[in-house]
């Protein structure tokens, strides 16, 4: 196979985890890093790098459009970023420590829990009663635009929500993926904020989250020029054709169909990292 | 400069920095794959990039010397610098706003990712 064969090759792979990640609302990192060590055999490090660029290009280009409409807790996203951002930081150091079959390892447990979060029940947001004192000192409550005008919200465990955000941060630096997964269970599982909300915020602190750690990988020469070109063109092109065909009829079934292709690539993941073969 | 301008300004600011940087790596792919794309990739075996792909001044020289490579380096330091400039941006809206405790939170942030650069 020549690199023009592979370019190729790896833009259409890129193209397609961008967009089934982009209806899923999984992200197409999670796809990306198995699809590149498991059938291309190129080594973790370098598809970790690859993937985390490709994360601060899906998010900051959602985000351009989110921006305006005012959904996203800015402030919320900010105070968590704080969080996310030094986890990133422990995740990249410990990914330069850790064996790329134990990495390996833990990618495939943690696509599995991202799999199975993706379908639990989220929690009903609080949007009437008394702010908490904390989340009233750090000004996180807010409102957000609903069809019958301003809606408030109040924003619970804070602290919890915090420590939860740290994790998601360790996660994505260590395996270079956005762990939205993990964001938008924290912000409505823990910190009871309505679903509109904690999905756009996210996406908001997924990108900064990546810049934080990035420039580790950028030191180490995880991120390759050649690789990370068609991953980067190729899962923006897939994520911005797929908020333009977004329609809620038929995203359960695709969900559903995704989470086991997840299941079956973790699983590879695993036995491949317990063989040593990653 | 009241919120809603600012939150037009990091929309752009967002929506141009992740075109730019598409722009300059796709060129630089172009050149890149014009020049060695009948080569065989080598990715199975981790070997650490070059030191002109890892630090952003030897990356600039090599562009200018034409490689394709380096100019896709370039554009991702261009898109890893859109979330960076966003924040920046942020902070001054939260001293505008004279929002001091949300300008040090932001702050810090911005510290952290630098920091690792």
């Amino acid at each position: 196979m020549t690199v023009v064969v592979f370019t190729a090759v790896i833009f259409t792979g890129a193209l397609v985890a961008g967009l089934l990640g982009s209806l899923t609302g999984l992200g197409g990192g999670v796809v990306i890093i198995p699809l590149l060590t498991l059938v291309f055999k190129v080594d973790i490090h370098y598809a970790i790098g690859a993937s985390l660029v490709s994360v601060i290009a899906t998010s900051s280009g959602a985000a351009a459009a989110y921006v305006k409409e005012g959904i996203t807790n800015i402030r919320l996203g900010m105070f968590l970023e704080v969080a996310t951002t030094v986890g990133a930081i422990v995740g990249a150091w410990l990914a330069t420590w850790l064996s790329t079959s134990l990495i390996a390892i833990l990618f495939g447990l943690v696509l599995i829990f991202s799999a199975i979060l993706s379908f639990v029940h989220l929690a009903d947001p609080v949007l009437t009663g008394e702010p908490g004192g904390l989340s009233k000192r750090l000004r996180l409550n807010s409102s957000f635009p609903t069809p019958d005008g301003e809606q408030p919200y109040f924003v619970k465990n804070v602290i919890g929500g915090f420590l939860m955000m740290n994790i998601a941060g360790i996660i994505s630096g260590l395996l270079g993926i956005g762990s939205g997964a993990l964001k938008v269970i924290a912000m409505d599982n823990v910190m009871r904020v309505p679903f509109k909300v904690s999905t756009t915020t996210s996406n908001f602190m997924i990108g900064v989250t990546a810049a934080a750690s990035v420039g580790i990988y950028l030191k180490r020469g995880y991120i390759d020029p050649g690789l990370s070109m068609p991953v980067v063109l190729g899962v923006l092109a897939g994520a911005f054709a797929g908020s333009r065909i977004l329609t809620s009829a038929r995203t359960s079934r695709l969900k559903t169909l995704f989470a086991l292709v997840i299941l079956v690539l973790a699983a590879e993941m695993i036995y491949n990292g317990f063989a040593h073969n990653i | 400069m009241r919120d809603a301008d600012l939150k037009k300004i990091i929309g752009q600011l967002l929506r141009y920095g992740v075109l730019s940087a598409s722009v300059i790596v796709l060129t630089g792919g172009v050149v890149y794959l014009v020049r060695h794309g009948g080569q065989a990739p080598q990715y199975h075996a981790f070997r650490g990039e070059p030191d002109q792909m890892r630090q952003p001044a030897l990356m600039w020289q090599a562009m200018l010397h034409g490689e394709g490579r380096a100019l896709i380096q370039i554009g991702l330091l261009v898109l890893i610098a859109t979330p960076i400039a966003r924040i920046v941006f942020s902070i001054f809206g939260y001293i505008l706003e004279k929002d001091y405790l949300y300008a040090v939170i932001t702050a810090f942030v911005l510290l952290v990712i630098v920091w690792n650069f």
